[in-house]
């Protein structure tokens, strides 16, 4: 938890300063923040579990040997961007999901569209908190890989975060198009596991997308996360990512994020 | 002047009209009562006065402003209760009155509301472990939070047990003292007979009946029920003359417990006793009562209500108990129970 996504998750809501007065859409932000923090199963799922699996991979004797088929690195090596993606995978269409869906399904949204403020805020509020949440646990990764296994760091820093950046924003527009689609929350949890297996398989998680056969791996490379995992890896080499990856995955994010502001069904 | 206006309101769903050109107004300061059975459209009328619903035709205004085109404005003016709406089940009381105090630009202090509605003791429980009144009483604290000129409680005390149910009428009627205009759906009868000022009665869509509870009342066939144990049985011919007096509805012969019911006006008495007098019968335990608003009710929507929205009242307007599982009750059946 030590890249919990704000700082206000050392305060607990009893010692909170009660009379000063917030601005409302900081007052929706904060508050969600700490219904955020209070989620213990997403927490686990987002922020240690991409770590953990990268530190049982470190087990594995083999991943931890150079291999010719790979140029030479470690499957470990292809694995902390395996890792940074399951991360986003798990905010975005495992742990969102249900959360927004049953802000609508529970009359949520609707109480709020009672006051002056608008429901969008509680969504945005949530997308971003599980984005944030995201990006720490890739963070967290990242490090956990460069202490524990001598990962290099992203030899292209800037080009590391923006495809993390886009794969996070892809992700999180994936998962709201799900939340669009689906009318429950069943619904939502059924349909996200679906998108969940398959954004895991073309991420990486079973076979780094650099390890795959060519064509399966042209194919997977037109996927968002595929085009991320691409993007990711030659950042982490230390190259500028390719603007084919980089375009694949913000067009993706682009046409999800219209699909998913269009359909949403408030009610 | 009104500060709601509903004018010929219609709202179509997949070919039904739910809301078939519905108008009432409601005055500055009084509770008024939208009441009828399920399905009748109640709801979706009064979620056109909140702006959550754009009616397909008619206009509704809200202190003179449009709720949807002006939905910023009339938020701030108009505090809402939903009906089956929930908030996040970990949110603690304390932390939701804090949020939706945030999200008014001129909210009341939210302690002394708390403390109003007995949730002081509550304030760190989350949501999900309130009681069913524990929540209502939220909800109602928070409709009340942006100080608002009207509110809006849709089945407020559906699914709450009699005490809670009675609590919820006083904080009603002390919100309406403190002058808030008080919307209130309800299918409960005296409910709506003990709070509403006025009463718009709405079946299949429609505004079938709108007036104060007693006018309701009084406008209901044989609004007076009397009720007496005749000396010895009625022949037949004695009941056709009982049914031709001035004002009878119905004639109800002797049940069980020898109890004869009409239903009739005020004016039948006179001629009751003349009649009695004359065939030579005496009338035992004369009784002379007003009907319910559930009859009215029944009358005005050709429809009963479910018995649950009967439970709970006393048909005689006047009975010590109020709670007491009368089921579909009928004048005669109660007063059998009242004199047994």
């Amino acid at each position: 938890m030590t890249s919990a996504p704000t700082p206000t998750s050392t305060r607990t809501p009893e010692t909170a300063a009660p009379a000063r007065r917030r601005g409302p859409l900081t007052a929706v932000l904060l508050t969600e923040t700490r219904l955020f923090l209070r989620e213990p199963g997403s927490l686990f799922w987002i922020l240690a579990f991409p770590t953990a699996l990268l530190v049982i991979l470190g087990f594995v004797p083999p991943f931890m040997e150079a291999d010719d088929n790979l140029g030479g690195r470690r499957v470990i090596d292809l694995y902390v961007p395996v890792s940074v993606l399951l991360a986003m995978i798990m905010a975005g269409l495992q742990a969102m999901p249900p959360v927004l869906t049953a802000y609508r399904e529970r009359g949520i949204l609707r109480r709020m569209s009672t006051t002056p403020v608008r429901p969008s805020a509680l969504l945005t509020a949530q997308i971003a908190l599980h984005g944030a949440a995201a990006l720490g646990s890739a963070a967290l990764v990242v490090a956990v890989g460069r202490i524990g296994y001598g990962v290099a760091l992203p030899g292209q820093f800037a080009g590391y975060a923006l495809a993390l950046l886009l794969a996070v924003s892809a992700v999180l527009a994936l998962g709201g198009t799900i939340c669009a689609l689906a009318r429950t929350t069943k619904a939502a949890t059924a349909v996200g596991s679906v998108a969940y297996l398959a954004m895991m398989f073309t991420a990486g998680v079973w076979v780094p997308v650099q390890a795959m056969p060519d064509t399966l791996r042209r194919i997977v490379q037109i996927t968002p996360l595929g085009a991320a995992s691409q993007a990711l890896d030659q950042a982490a080499s230390g190259a500028w990512p390719s603007w084919a990856y980089l375009g694949v995955v913000a067009l993706w994010t682009a046409l999800l994020g219209l699909a998913a502001s269009r359909l949403f069904r408030w009610q | 002047m009104a500060i709601i206006e509903v004018n010929g309101v219609r709202k179509t769903y997949a070919g039904r009209d739910v809301v078939d050109g519905v108008s009432f107004s409601v005055e500055r300061g009084e509770i008024f009562g939208i009441l009828g059975p399920n399905g009748a459209g109640k709801t979706t009328t009064v979620e056109c006065v909140e702006g959550l619903r754009v009616p397909d035709a008619g206009t509704v205004r809200v202190a003179g402003l449009d709720p949807v085109a002006d939905h910023d404005r009339v938020t701030r003016l108009l505090g809402a209760q939903l009906q089956e709406s929930e908030l996040q089940a970990r949110l603690t009381v304390r932390e939701a009155l804090e949020l939706y105090a945030a999200l008014y630009p001129a909210p009341v202090d939210w302690r002394p509301l708390a403390d109003r509605l007995g949730l002081t003791d509550r304030l760190s429980t989350r949501f999900a472990k309130l009681s069913g009144g524990q929540k209502q009483r939220l909800f109602i604290a928070l409709a009340l939070i942006g100080d608002p000129e009207i509110v809006v409680l849709d089945e407020l005390t559906t699914g709450l047990d009699p005490r809670a149910r009675r609590d919820t009428w006083k904080l009603i009627e002390e919100i309406r003292d403190s002058g808030v205009t008080v919307l209130l759906v309800t299918h409960f009868m005296e409910e709506a007979q003990r709070l509403c000022d006025r009463i718009a009665v709405i079946d299949r869509g429609r505004v079938v009946a709108l007036d104060t509870p007693s006018g309701l009342i009084r406008r209901s066939t044989g609004s007076t029920v009397l009720s007496f144990v005749p000396s010895r049985p009625p022949t037949a011919p004695e009941l056709d003359r009982l049914a031709a007096l001035p004002g009878v509805a119905t004639v109800t012969p002797p049940d069980a417990a020898g109890v004869l019911v009409l239903h009739a006006t005020d004016d039948t008495v006179t001629p009751l006793i003349s009649l009695l007098a004359e065939v030579g019968v005496t009338a035992q335990r004369l009784r002379i009562t007003e009907t319910s608003l559930d009859e009215a009710f029944l009358d005005l929507t050709g429809e009963g209500p479910t018995g649950e929205d009967l439970a709970g009242h006393d048909p005689t307007g006047h009975g010590p108990t109020g709670e007491g599982p009368t089921g579909h009750a009928t004048a005669a059946h109660d007063l059998t129970r009242q004199d047994a």
